[in-house]
């Protein structure tokens, strides 16, 4: 599998207080440990187990996710924003590694 | 097991002939791409079956059609970024990339999605667009062809194609052989193949509209190819496709590549003219 | 399997019926262990902390008809202002007859603005969906859908 790359869906403006949409999906084949190979053994599970968002250093949105999630693992979910800055998006491997993505957005 | 009795059922519905269910129509809704109109229907050319060239996005269920008109919830798009990558990576004893010779692919493949396959005077047949990349690997940039249906050829051939997005296919068939090659292509998609001895025309004309099991037959059009499948979480390339219908049937699949399944890509692709470039489309 | 079965004639029907004798005798097993409505019902409970949902607040979305199972859009939505007292914290998804019941669990903040997200999921049969949701003030809400998956034309 080539390394995961996340693609990220922020509005470049909004107005303050609004409730914006944000996307988001990364490339990822969400190994189950359901699948055997072709000799039959078990492949063993590789997922994305935790994605999160933040903004400004705090808290959005997190998803704890379990091998039922599709492959390429798409989110879609909300932010209330009252100023400008920078949301960061945070995808957690099975292996260890991280995967990340930020986005500024210019709130008058 | 499993396989055992789902090839006895598949074969017993066939035989019963239950197998092509009820029948009912595509939807009547306009596909719009990130609110680019497409051509989801149009008339069809002369000596065409059908009066009418429909996509196969207007026989899909409702959370599907939506994932292809929103380039963002496509995952094929994610394909379409490594392409894009793939496109300005050097690679190969010459020094270059697609980029080094070709530049900007959003204006000097536009159009190309459109009109592939086109005749290759060199090799005296028909080249589609992973073809024509090897040619340019092999060639010009000194690196090997593809393995077929490598990551890599589908996602800079769905690269390639998107830059399309919207022109309606048009094939030049005036070019060389293109005709015969037609002519062949026509051949192989009515010749009846495999166990269950059913012809591409088995299905996607005599059964469009209808339903084999769950699944709702649609006119087998390739324009929005390589098209994402929900089923295996990745591309779908044209010949992939071809040979899984062909081993569907339970016959011997031929190779990819091979005369007989690039004339019917050349058949096929015609059989959807007029139709806008979805590539990558979004199937169950 | 019963889908396919009813399309048998006799004769085929008992050819599968001793291949599945034989594959219990010879301890082959076919069919992936599948998680229960009890297994469900016991991991709802320890997301509620022994609590019984309730019905209300909380809408699950999800096709009634899947076409393929491998990806199956779903989004939950639950009524409340983000602030203070009303609160959702989190929702957990769990399908009832995955080979695991649970999905995924998506925690609010106040920040998100609303407890709304959607996601795509993996469903290995027609089955239960269901959401439930924990508010900061200790109520728990659930909802529930069943989804057909339904079996491709040839390729499955």
């Amino acid at each position: 599998m080539a390394t995961p790359k996340p693609r990220v869906k922020v509005p470049k403006t909004a107005s303050a207080g609004e409730v914006i949409v944000l996307k988001t999906l990364i490339s990822h084949d969400m190994e189950s440990g359901q699948r055997k190979d072709k000799e039959g053994k078990v492949i063993p599970r590789q997922i994305i187990n935790k994605f999160s968002c933040e903004f400004n250093g705090q808290p959005v949105f997190s998803c704890d996710l379990d091998p039922a999630i599709s492959a390429n693992p798409y989110f879609e979910f909300t932010a209330k924003v009252t100023e400008s800055g920078t949301f960061k998006f945070t995808w957690v491997d099975d292996n260890g590694s991280t995967y990340s993505d930020e986005q500024k957005i210019d709130v008058k | 097991m499993k396989k055992i009795s789902l090839a006895i059922a598949i074969a017993a519905t066939a035989v019963s002939g239950l197998a092509f269910h009820a029948s009912a129509e595509p939807v009547d809704e306009q596909l719009f791409i990130d609110g680019q109109e497409m051509i989801s229907r149009a008339p069809a050319p002369e000596g065409h079956p059908f009066d009418e060239v429909l996509s196969g996005w207007l026989f899909r269920e409702a959370e599907t059609r939506a994932a292809e008109a929103d380039s963002f919830a496509n995952p094929g798009m994610l394909d379409v970024e490594r392409g894009e990558e793939i496109w300005a990576t050097v690679e190969g004893s010459a020094g270059k990339s697609c980029a080094s010779c070709h530049n900007d692919a959003a204006e000097t493949m536009k159009g190309v999605g459109a009109r592939f396959p086109k005749w290759d005077a060199d090799a005296k047949r028909p080249i589609d667009i992973e073809l024509q990349i090897d040619k340019c690997r092999v060639d010009n940039m000194g690196a090997e062809a593809y393995k077929f249906d490598a990551d890599e050829q589908k996602a800079l051939t769905a690269y390639i194609k998107h830059q399309s997005l919207g022109m309606p296919v048009k094939l030049d068939l005036s070019e060389g052989e293109m005709q015969s090659w037609w002519d062949k292509g026509k051949d192989v998609y009515y010749t009846r193949t495999g166990q269950l001895n059913l012809s591409c025309a088995s299905c996607h004309e005599a059964s469009m509209g209808k339903y084999i099991r769950a699944d709702h037959l649609s006119q087998g059009q390739v324009n929005g190819f390589p098209t994402y499948r929900f089923n295996t979480g990745g591309l779908v390339s044209i010949q992939n496709r071809f040979r899984g219908c062909i081993r569907d049937t339970r016959a011997e699949m031929p190779k990819a590549f091979s005369d007989e399944l690039l004339a019917l890509e050349v058949y096929v692709t015609w059989r959807g003219t007029g139709l806008s470039v979805e590539t990558p489309a979004v199937r169950q | 399997m019963q889908k396919i079965t009813m399309k048998l004639n006799r004769r085929q029907a008992l050819t599968l019926s001793a291949g599945a004798a034989f594959a219990v005798v010879a301890g082959i097993r076919t069919v992936p262990a599948y998680a229960s409505a009890e297994d469900t019902e016991k991991r709802i409970m320890e997301f509620t902390g022994g609590k019984t949902p309730e019905s209300g607040k909380l809408t699950l979305t999800a096709p009634e008809i899947a076409e393929n199972g491998n990806t199956v859009p779903i989004s939950v939505n639950v009524e409340s202002a983000m602030t203070g007292d009303d609160m959702v914290e989190s929702v957990i998804i769990l399908a009832e007859g995955n080979p695991n019941p649970e999905v995924a669990t998506f925690n609010f903040t106040a920040m998100s603005g609303s407890a709304a997200a959607t996601t795509r999921m993996r469903l290995a049969k027609t089955q239960n969906v269901i959401a439930v949701a924990k508010m900061a003030d200790g109520s728990v809400f659930m909802d529930k859908k069943e989804v057909k998956v339904t079996i491709g034309g040839c390729g499955g």
